[in-house]
């Protein structure tokens, strides 16, 4: 047993999760307290790359398992490569993606230990690591510790924890770990085309719309749409493509509330809320969303909030730090025209 | 087919959640299934519906949380089981994982395990990998759409939704799969499933009756429950007498603040 803080560097198709950096910063945060080394956990094909930008992000060694088996992440054969690096560690840490949450959840039961995912905040108390993550979508929160098990498991929340800057001077360790990787019995077919944009739980900026995307009085729908229904989606997707005009001008994800998902205005993967992500930007612009709790639940960490809706008293503009009474159809455009110009150069 | 959906009874979402003497309330709202849950059981009904078998739903919990069975045989399934047990109070992922394991084991022949995607409570989305873990069969989590299903040949294959797209992975059954909303539109109770429901005896299984001595122990301690600080955010109101105008203005505080 070392008392060394073990990362795991989650990527995809050979990049890492900014996420995974992320989690490098808070483990050196720990390290200052607690002593003890960050060691960066690499499993992949062939992943050395990766390796040495562990290192310039803030690991100390690095522990790698490359084996053919490894070359599409599932979770099972993924879950054999760590286990023998896993149990090693006192606090083993991943970024929060699809796969780190299946990962370490099987992680956790090779090595009969608990597991605290989404943990967005962390500190040391009496020596002892103390992680605090939401519970009821972020209504309450939770502290959570070790009984003693080892490893203590966190998954940390995207942006959550600063990023730390890379250092291509620094230098160190990396160790090559043998690992017993059963033949996996499910595999990766293929993937579609991506979703297009910006991932909305790294995004920086996120602009969503809700139910109100659908009501500009100014349009009139083609000839040839006359189901209620038809037209209200065809409203819909044009109110959509406002809102990804100025997602597009400031580099952000499109976000929409669940009434809007609900309605077929949009596909679920944009849903934020209790039953879709939860997202912490730096921005998060609402349009046309009222502010059903559970949708608050999604987005109420964003560090500024700016709300556009026509109703003054919509519950949206109590977390707003901005807000414009108003309609989102002549709001949005605007805004969309004023960042452009005030942007570029 | 053989499918068994795992379901669990949570407040409301639109519950007011909060904490009184160290303890999480939620005042009169109502205890519901699990809102991702209700994408399970209408999937594994699906499925049965097209090729034939049952659909057992089980829980753990209380004596008296036989809601979301109830809901689950409401909407069609065949059987409910609650598991229940005073030595299961307090269990923590690790030990939940176990006892849903055994349950698994003991309804015997299983093709297919069902999960919502998370609980909307405790929210940490982890429990459906445990399980599949333990019996040692593949995890298909974040799952949107089951493309093909081949009983003789013993395979699925299922479109999952990740951050980065979607991915197709085919798999061995039986296998675990745990379900995001997309995959269909849950079916509202029937008249009649709803009076079946009422009448049916749902048996309950306890840690003997799984052969389970003590699960696991806690490995986690939850030492504080809170309620995040309120931020205090004064919403500043952007107005104008154009929309240009306002939009204007609202750009330029928004520079003026860093936030852009």
């Amino acid at each position: 047993m070392t008392e060394d803080i073990y990362v795991y560097i989650d990527h995809f198709k050979g990049e890492a999760l900014p996420a995974s950096w992320e989690a490098v910063g808070a483990a050196r945060q720990l390290a200052s307290e607690l002593g003890g080394k960050v060691i960066a956990v690499v499993l992949g094909e062939s992943v050395s790359e990766l390796a040495g930008t562990a290192i310039a992000h803030g690991a100390d060694e690095v522990r790698i398992v490359e084996d053919p088996l490894l070359a599409e992440f599932r979770p099972e054969p993924y879950a054999d490569a760590l286990k023998p690096v896993a149990a090693e560690s006192e606090l083993l840490i991943f970024p929060t993606s699809g796969r780190t949450r299946e990962l370490a959840a099987m992680v956790g039961v090779d090595l009969e230990t608990g597991v605290a995912p989404d943990v967005i905040a962390l500190e040391v108390d009496g020596g002892q690591v103390v992680a605090t993550r939401p519970i009821y979508a972020g209504k309450l929160l939770s502290k959570i510790v070790s009984k003693g098990k080892k490893p203590f498991i966190l998954t940390l929340r995207s942006r959550a924890f600063p990023k730390p800057e890379a250092d291509a001077s620094r230098s160190g360790d990396i160790v090559s770990v043998e690992a017993e990787i059963a033949a996996p019995k499910s595999e990766v077919k293929g993937y579609s085309e991506a979703e297009a944009g910006v991932s909305l739980t790294d995004a920086a900026v996120v602009v969503s719309g809700g139910r109100g995307v659908s009501n500009n009085p100014k349009l009139t729908p083609p000839a040839d749409i006359s189901d209620e229904k038809e037209i209200e989606i065809w409203k819909a997707r044009q109110g959509f493509e406002e809102v990804e005009e100025l997602a597009k001008v400031l580099g952000g994800a499109v976000g929409a509330s669940r009434a809007a998902v609900d309605a077929n205005y949009i596909p679920y993967s944009h849903q934020v809320g209790q039953t879709g992500k939860v997202v912490s930007p730096d921005l998060y612009i609402a349009c046309g969303i009222s502010g059903a709790i559970q949708h608050l639940a999604g987005m109420r960490t964003s560090k500024t909030i700016v709300a556009i809706n026509k109703d003054a008293d919509a519950p949206i503009f109590k977390l707003a730090r901005f807000g414009v009474v108003g309609d989102m159809h002549e709001i949005v455009p605007a805004l969309t025209e004023a960042l452009r110009e005030r942007l570029k150069g | 087919m053989k499918i068994v959906v795992c379901v669990k009874q949570t407040p409301d979402t639109a519950a007011t959640v909060t904490v009184e003497d160290g303890k999480v309330s939620w005042g009169d709202a109502p205890l519901v299934i699990n809102p991702w849950d209700e994408y399970a059981v209408e999937e594994a009904l699906r499925i049965k519906e097209q090729d034939g078998g049952s659909v057992v739903a089980i829980s753990l919990g209380p004596e008296d949380a036989r809601e979301a069975l109830k809901h689950a045989l409401a909407m069609g399934a065949d059987e409910a089981v609650l598991i229940s047990d005073p030595a299961f109070a307090g269990l923590d992922s690790l030990g939940v994982s176990s006892v849903l394991a055994a349950g698994v084991g003991k309804v015997a022949d299983v093709d297919l395990v069902f999960f919502g995607r998370a609980s909307v409570d405790s929210d940490t989305g982890i429990t459906g990998s445990q399980v599949a873990r333990r019996l040692g069969w593949p995890a298909l989590t974040l799952v949107s759409k089951v493309d093909s299903l081949d009983e003789s040949g013993g395979t699925i294959t299922v479109e999952r939704m990740l951050e980065e797209g979607r991915q197709q992975v085919s798999s061995s059954m039986p296998a675990v799969v745990s379900v995001v909303k997309e995959i269909n539109e849950p079916r509202y109770p029937s008249f009649m499933g709803i009076r079946k429901a009422s009448r049916a005896e749902i048996p309950v299984w306890t840690a003997a009756d799984l052969g389970l001595g003590q699960p696991p122990e806690p490995a986690l301690a939850w030492p504080e429950i809170f309620a995040p600080a309120k931020v205090e955010t004064q919403c500043e109101f952007i107005e104008g007498d154009t929309p240009e105008e306002i939009a204007g203005k609202l750009a330029d505080r928004l520079l003026e603040e860093k936030v852009i």
